[in-house]
């Protein structure tokens, strides 16, 4: 990897089925990732996706770009909800990557992670030995 | 919430012992193809320090946004890790009725050596918000 290099864009479904598979691995269980009526209560669109999912979405695709090499930082702000409708096909997050450094056997990589075109991890920033 | 909270160090929880078949269950539910285990990982047992401080604190789960969350890493976490995870309350501000709670998680083996450290922004959504 050199600096500049633009990484291949890596989409992924996110269902509520997912969400419930996540909520069960992680021990996450807010009701708002789960539940309609909950979120809607508190003032949320409807039930959006943990947070962590979408950062784990991130390393995974991360875990593509390197085949698996170990992360050393990785972190992001949650800018917007990513809502995941009660249906088949859910909705999808799409993450993007951009080589901004490698120095002493550390690559850095900026991030861009979207759903529905809008930014939902903000300064999203990785850095892994490579 | 009482801003005394801050820089108080919660009671450590663990050690949690990483085992194969809880790397499998949360690698299987990130999609996760590779071998090792997830970077994110760690959020499980930070999940059950921030729910000892949520409930500590009284507060209601589904009124907490996460805001943000960072880890950095002195080395990956590893299968038949004892990791024991010790939250801080870093900071707290107050902004539109809502709590913006600042925490910082460490991660310790068994040998006492970091092996990880996250920081994290808890938003707590007050009741007009």
């Amino acid at each position: 990897m050199t600096p500049g290099d633009v990484l291949e864009p890596q989409t992924y479904a996110v269902t509520r089925a997912d969400l419930v598979r996540y909520a069960g691995a992680s021990g996450d269980f807010n009701p708002i990732h789960w539940s309609d009526r909950t979120a809607t209560s508190v003032g949320l669109p409807g039930v959006i996706a943990h947070g962590m999912f979408t950062m784990a979405i991130a390393s995974r695709a991360v875990a593509t770009w390197t085949d698996g090499a170990p992360v050393v930082e990785l972190g992001g702000k949650f800018t917007n909800m990513v809502v995941v409708p009660d249906s088949d096909e859910g909705t999808s997050v799409t993450v993007g990557g951009t080589v901004k450094s490698v120095e002493d056997g550390l690559v850095t990589l900026a991030l861009e992670v979207t759903c529905d075109g809008q930014k939902v991890l903000g300064n999203p920033r990785v850095v892994v030995r490579a | 919430m009482d801003s005394s909270i801050v820089g108080r160090q919660f009671a450590p929880v663990g050690p949690y012992l990483v085992s194969t078949e809880k790397v499998r269950e949360f690698a299987t539910a990130i999609g996760w193809e590779h071998d090792g285990v997830p970077p994110t990982f760690p959020i499980v047992l930070a999940g059950a320090s921030m729910n000892a401080f949520l409930d500590e604190l009284d507060l209601d789960l589904s009124r907490i946004i996460h805001g943000d969350q960072r880890f950095a890493y002195e080395r990956p976490v590893a299968a038949g890790d004892e990791l024991v995870s010790t939250l801080t309350v870093a900071s707290l501000r107050q902004i539109g009725g809502n709590d913006i709670i600042g925490t910082s998680t460490t991660f310790t083996d068994a040998s006492g050596a970091l092996v990880c450290t996250a920081t994290a922004t808890l938003v707590h959504r007050g009741a007009e918000a």
